[in-house]
């Protein structure tokens, strides 16, 4: 794909997308997030369900309009899927679903369905099957439907479409939340793997740290609509700063048999069509100061006020 | 320490295909056993088994005992008075679990009605009671409010309360936090173990989190294609394990490369 590579591969920039319901109030799900991804890089997106990371997913998709701010993929702006032909520079971003029972069509051969992504992107060289090679199942499968494979093969075959639209940029959205304990690792590995051996660019979303963990370059935590706290993943795991990041470390229960009860963080994710006054998280946060419920800490890579860049000269 | 439930030799069919193939396990008042194992390995079968809730057409031999009697040879009517109110389970997805039609206070009354005898306002007072013990904020109009307008972690604590309404002695808790965040799966290990702690309950915990497993359970049993390879302390399973299955469960946890070695 020829791209003109200036800048990071993708840029989201103070993205709001906006869910609304006649009869509701307007539902911010993604309230001024700010995120990059750069070619070849891995960057994990973590945070609660509800906290908009799917939604913002979607929206660089295209899958969802937005309400405003800027998306933009190898410097093309993102609009919305419509039903004429995707726009050529856009069929580069290919997703994975969560659900693979779901999201591969149950009534076609999957070879069929791995030779939509590979007529999307011209390749006439290359065969269903040395897709499934890639992705590791036998070359034989491409015969099957989606039915007669086990959730993480299914997987693997929703992998291998997104793959041969020779995608710049790979989004995974929760794509091993329905997989076994045992598949899913494996399977994020073989997304990590196949995603920087073709230089494309992964933004990996998940509740799941630990995976997260294993294969982010960069890690991303959203709350409540916005991204708060992002730097490299072994930076971040060593010495979160974000308070909210703390406790969704601290809660991960430990498998080494010692019986110790995971932190809890007390209260809920607050409503997001009625979000807090000042700092989102202040409500939920053990460290709340006065200046926490009065103005948002609007500045990055940690949005909180425990952590602001030098302050100014007025102090 | 007595046995409040004993499973011996349990073998299950469904279909003509043996599924489980002989299952051990024992459950003590007060104690917390785990079962891990990968799906497919009979955890849930085990769990649907102990209740009389295998599906149609499986065959099942063995015995679970349970208050002097065996609960595979009990006709389903005397089953119908345990079933519920002595043995509660909870289930993996709260969102399904619950009834969506229904108040928080008819379900959470429904069976308390049944099995107890007690009155509608008897009822409603032991559901307030409840609700408060799982920490549900304003159980008076909790009551009053449906499934789909609590969160995740709420709604299985609506859950564990409809489970613990009967003060059973038996509580089979199936992934009950494979569904929700971490956040929130601390708070529900919580509320289980205090709850185990507090009222005695002899708790099946089944899971495929070895963390979970950790952090709550006394005893750990792992399965492997409907047998029970290992069963001991958490402390020795987790640490030390015996059987190389369970070795290889602990060797597949994501853990980066050069991360252990404290």
């Amino acid at each position: 794909m020829t791209m003109p590579l200036t800048g990071p591969l993708l840029s989201v920039e103070d993205l709001v997308v906006e869910h609304r319901t006649p009869g509701r109030p307007v539902v911010r799900a993604v309230a001024g997030a700010s995120l990059r991804v750069a070619a070849g890089e891995v960057v994990g997106l973590v945070g609660e369900s509800g906290c908009g990371k799917s939604t913002l997913a979607r929206a660089v998709c295209g899958l969802h309009g937005t309400a405003s701010g800027r998306i933009l993929v190898g410097g093309h702006p993102v609009t919305p899927l419509g039903l004429r032909r995707r726009d050529r520079a856009l069929t580069g971003v290919q997703m994975v679903f969560q659900d693979p029972y779901s999201s591969l069509n149950p009534r076609r051969r999957v070879g069929a369905q791995i030779a939509d992504g590979l007529r999307t992107a011209g390749d006439t060289a290359t065969q269903p099957a040395d897709l499934l090679e890639r992705v590791g199942l036998p070359r034989a499968f491409a015969d099957r439907f989606p039915h007669e494979f086990s959730g993480g093969q299914r997987q693997r075959v929703a992998i291998a479409r997104a793959l041969a639209a020779r995608p710049s940029l790979l989004i995974g959205d929760e794509p091993i939340s329905a997989l076994d304990a045992s598949a899913q690792a494996q399977v994020a590995r073989l997304m990590r793997d196949l995603a920087v051996e073709s230089g494309a660019g992964l933004l990996f979303i998940s509740h799941d740290l630990s995976v997260v963990r294993l294969i982010a370059d960069r890690i991303a935590v959203m709350y409540l609509g916005k991204v708060v706290e992002t730097g490299p993943t072994a930076e971040v795991w060593a010495d979160p700063r974000h308070p909210y990041t703390r406790a969704l470390l601290a809660a991960i229960p430990s498998p080494d048999g010692a019986g110790v009860l995971p932190a809890e963080l007390p209260g809920d994710v607050p409503d997001p069509a009625d979000p807090p006054a000042g700092c989102r998280f202040h409500p939920r946060c053990p460290l709340a100061m006065d200046v926490c419920r009065e103005r948002e800490p609007d500045f990055g890579p940690v949005a909180c006020w425990l952590h602001a860049p030098e302050p100014p000269a007025s102090s | 320490m007595s046995a409040a439930l004993t499973i011996e030799g349990l073998r299950v069919s469904i279909g003509g295909r043996e599924v489980l193939h002989g299952v051990d396990l024992t459950l003590e008042a007060g104690r917390v056993h785990g079962l891990a194992g990968e799906s497919g390995s009979g955890k849930t079968m085990t769990g649907l088994a102990v209740l009389g809730l295998l599906p149609h057409g499986s065959e099942s031999s063995g015995r679970i005992e349970f208050g002097g009697r065996d609960l595979l040879r009990t006709p389903e009517r005397e089953l119908d008075a345990v079933r519920g109110a002595k043995i509660a389970m909870v289930f993996q997805d709260p969102s399904t679990s619950l009834h969506p039609m229904l108040t928080v206070g008819r379900q959470l009354t429904e069976h308390m009605r049944h099995h107890l005898g007690l009155g509608r306002r008897e009822a409603r007072e032991r559901a307030t009671g409840l609700l408060a013990k799982v920490r549900i904020p304003g159980p008076e109009e909790a009551l009053k409010r449906y499934p789909h307008q609590f969160s995740g972690g709420m709604r299985q604590r609506i859950a564990i309360a409809v489970a613990l309404a009967c003060e059973p002695e038996v509580l089979i808790a199936d992934e009950p936090t494979t569904a929700l965040d971490v956040t929130v799966q601390a708070g529900i290990l919580r509320l289980l173990r205090g709850l185990c702690d507090d009222l005695g309950l002899a708790v099946l915990l089944v899971t495929h989190d070895l963390g979970v497993m950790s952090a709550v359970a006394d005893e750990v049993s792992v399965m492997k294609d409907g047998l029970v390879v290992e069963t001991g302390a958490r402390g020795q399973v987790l640490r030390e394990p015996r059987h190389p299955y369970t070795r290889s469960l602990l060797d597949a946890l994501p853990v980066p490369p050069g991360e252990n070695s404290p």
